[in-house]
């Protein structure tokens, strides 16, 4: 234990101490500080008010992620994988619960497959709009947050009545979902859609001509095509440079190849498209959605696979097979097969990747996220670097990092 | 999926020590450290993959090169992916580093290096990234037991 | 008193103790400084705005500035990498002052009790009242920040003196 009463220790080393020229200043912004919705920390080498040189802490919230699933089971680790981007956890649940399928080689049954996808564009819709909603809040738009988060509300609590939780909801199961959808959901969700559609009638008539909002995004924060790539950039940040990156239509998983949809992209690739970008692929979601209600089929949503379902609780109760294989699941996992897999799915920030390695027991022997919000906090210095301090807060609301995942 | 191409990869990467074999959707290829650099030049410049996803590493406690550095990649124009897979041993753990052929390798090693203690031979800036400064030791190594502090502030009586 | 009004009978005048209408003033005028971490963050934006909306109980504007508040919320896990952070930010805060721990990382750790996050904020800095839930939902943070206003006005106020 240190003796910290007096001074307590800088937990960080920055990268510069000394401005490199005489009439720099250095300024430290974050980990708790109201422009950084999340903990991130920016020491930033100012020149009047341009940022010369802009070095990223994160790591604030790092709560041990992977060496929290190697001592779970690979069922028991879903809800640490839900606290990833608790913005949309659904993603990530879907993520990880097809990669490992694919180690196990467990084919979903179609309801399933197309109850996540559909929940999946549910989720982005309601990540895009925390992310939105946020950044426009700190830009002052304090009436679009209040439209966004009322409609955020309902989908949360929609969400609620399907998983039991608002935020993290724990629903993915290997080889299905943890239950069917309850009676009258669907209809529920129509109306949220519509009304969705209102108020982001609404958004698009406070923000999109407006001019204090135009002058603190457009040409703020650019990134060309190529850059982004170098630096590791994926989703709408990716797509607001122009380039038609997007792993659902790239390399479909899900349901995504039946589907009909557009792929938003930007063409400066700075704040402005990139508030932009996610609002059109709320559109796009919306139409997703409204398109897989109709395609939605009747049947059983767990695979009938005794290693990794569980049985019915009446069989359980009467036949002693049942019993032992409730048992052995509960209490050694589903018993996964030696190897390694790395499935990505489209999340809202990114490419989520899950990296597992497996050596043919109930435990992981590593469970990794490539998380995009991390990556793109490695190239954040170049949205930062030679614009205005102000322009900090409205690029880092445009780039959605999200600290669970981040960090992880 | 365009299995075309992987297996044009496949049969450029064959050899030299390398192993390449096509598993759940991508190309796994194992290879000497050595070769890493020129591999990962290889992708990038004759078969575009040009983003770079990921490096982790896997601990193998029982195993002599006890350390698997693992990297993924990706190509923006045809959709297909690539991991790259080298051993290294707990005495001497390096690899080289990317960060001259992706910006976005820099971040990603770091916290390679902070999580495992890989050493990326060519990345100046190894400092903690998801850790702290003055926190000792590794935590994914599979020997770090979990729940082991290291706290920065006193606590309360 | 108005000597021209008429008299209606009600609350003309009151009578208390001093330290139950400084409490009475002070629990209705909570200026919280939100330490936002993790995933609960998504429930305090809930929490502040138009569904649930704390402004209802004095308690809704938050003061970015840690010396302009009296309520620190702690909203998500703290992890030994804040943890000096959050004890700057809170020594930086004048009396009277009183923190919540918002969700069970900042109560407890959690469910991670591991080589990272701090098993609870009440370690390095005290706490006056705990919120349950991972998320927890918007009504119990409702509930606590009116716990909260209870401690408040049933607390001893050190201003109160032979002075007042």
């Amino acid at each position: 234990m240190r003796d910290t009463e007096e001074t307590l220790p800088n937990p960080v080393r920055p990268a510069f101490e000394t401005p490199s020229t005489e009439d720099g200043v250095i300024v430290n912004i974050g980990p708790s500080h109201p422009a950084t919705h999340g903990t991130l920390q920016i020491i930033a080498e100012l020149s009047g008010e341009k940022v010369v040189r802009a070095d990223v802490h994160c790591g604030y919230l790092h709560r041990g992620f992977e060496k929290e699933c190697e001592a779970h089971t690979w069922h028991t680790l879903i809800p640490y994988v839900d606290r990833l981007n608790y913005c949309s956890a659904l993603i990530n649940d879907f993520a990880y619960c097809d990669a490992v399928e694919t180690l196990m080689g467990v084919e979903i049954t179609p309801r399933t497959r197309y109850l996540r996808t559909l929940l999946s564009e549910y989720s982005r819709i309601a990540d895009h709009m925390t992310c939105i909603a946020a950044s426009v809040m700190e830009l002052g738009a304090m009436t679009a947050f209040l439209y966004l988060m009322t409609i955020r509300d309902w989908i949360y609590e929609h969400l609620a009545d399907l998983t039991g939780a608002r935020v993290t909801y724990s629903y993915g199961r290997i080889g299905g979902l943890a239950h069917d959808l309850p009676d009258g959901w669907l209809k529920r969700l129509e109306e949220i859609l519509d009304e969705y559609e209102e108020y982001i009638g609404r958004i698009h008539g406070l923000m999109d001509r407006n001019r204090i909002f135009i002058d603190r995004t457009r040409d703020v924060g650019v990134i060309s095509t190529k850059d982004a790539i170098h630096w590791g950039f994926t989703g709408p940040i990716l797509r607001s440079t122009g380039a038609p990156r997007d792993l659902r239509r790239d390399t479909p998983y899900l349901a995504y190849g039946e589907l009909d949809f557009e792929v938003p992209v930007g063409i400066n690739g700075d704040n402005y498209d990139r508030y932009y970008v996610r609002m059109r692929e709320m559109d796009e979601s919306v139409y997703m959605i409204r398109q897989l209600i109709e395609m939605l089929p009747e049947g059983p949503i767990n695979v009938d696979d005794r290693r990794c379902t569980l049985p019915e609780k009446e069989r359980v109760y009467t036949e002693i097979e049942s019993l032992i294989n409730h048992f052995k699941l509960v209490i050694d996992g589903p018993q996964v097969p030696a190897g390694e897999v790395y499935r990505a799915h489209e999340a809202a920030n990114g490419e989520l990747g899950f990296f597992l390695v497996s050596d043919g027991t109930g435990r992981p022997h590593k469970v990794h996220a490539r998380a995009p919000s991390f990556v793109h906090m490695g190239g954040l210095h170049k949205l930062l670097e030679g614009y205005q301090f102000a322009d900090i807060i409205s690029t880092f609301g445009t780039v959605n990092m999200i600290g669970g995942e981040c960090d992880r | 999926m365009n299995t075309e191409l992987l297996e044009r990869v496949r049969e450029r990467l064959a050899g030299e020590g390398r192993e390449a074999a096509l598993a759940h959707g991508l190309l796994a290829v194992q290879l000497p450290r050595d070769a890493l650099l020129d591999t990962v030049r290889v992708l990038k410049e004759s078969f575009g993959f040009d983003l770079f996803l990921d490096v982790t590493a896997v601990d193998w406690p029982e195993r002599e090169a006890r350390f698997d550095v693992v990297f993924h990649f990706y190509s923006t124009r045809d959709h297909v992916r690539v991991r790259l897979k080298t051993a290294v041993t707990e005495v001497d753990p390096e690899v080289d580093s990317l960060v001259p052929l992706y910006g976005s390798a820099a971040f990603m090693e770091r916290e390679c290096h902070d999580m495992y203690g890989i050493r990326f031979r060519g990345n100046a800036d190894l400092r903690p990234i998801l850790l702290y400064e003055g926190f000792e030791g590794h935590p994914l190594r599979k020997d770090y037991p979990k729940d082991r502090e290291q706290p920065l502030v006193r606590y309360r009586e | 008193m108005n000597p021209g009004h008429e008299k209606t009978g009600a609350f003309e005048y009151l009578t208390t103790r001093k330290d139950e209408l400084v409490g009475w003033a002070r629990k209705f005028s909570i200026f919280p400084y939100p330490f936002v971490t993790a995933c609960c963050a998504m429930e305090f934006m809930s929490v502040s705005s138009t569904m649930y909306d704390t402004d209802r109980f004095g308690a809704a504007l938050p003061r970015f500035s840690p010396r302009q508040s009296d309520l620190m919320m702690v909203v998500g896990t703290i992890t030994h990498k804040q943890a000096p952070i959050l004890k700057k930010v809170y020594e930086q805060m004048c009396e009277p002052k009183w923190v919540m721990a918002f969700g069970v990382c900042a109560t407890s750790g959690g469910f991670y009790q591991n080589y990272a996050a701090l098993q609870g904020i009440d370690r390095i800095i005290p706490v006056d009242v705990y919120i349950p839930g991972c998320p927890p939902r918007p009504e119990s943070v409702i509930d606590g920040i009116m716990q909260l206003q209870d401690k408040i006005a049933n607390a001893r106020h050190p201003i109160v003196n032979e002075k007042f």
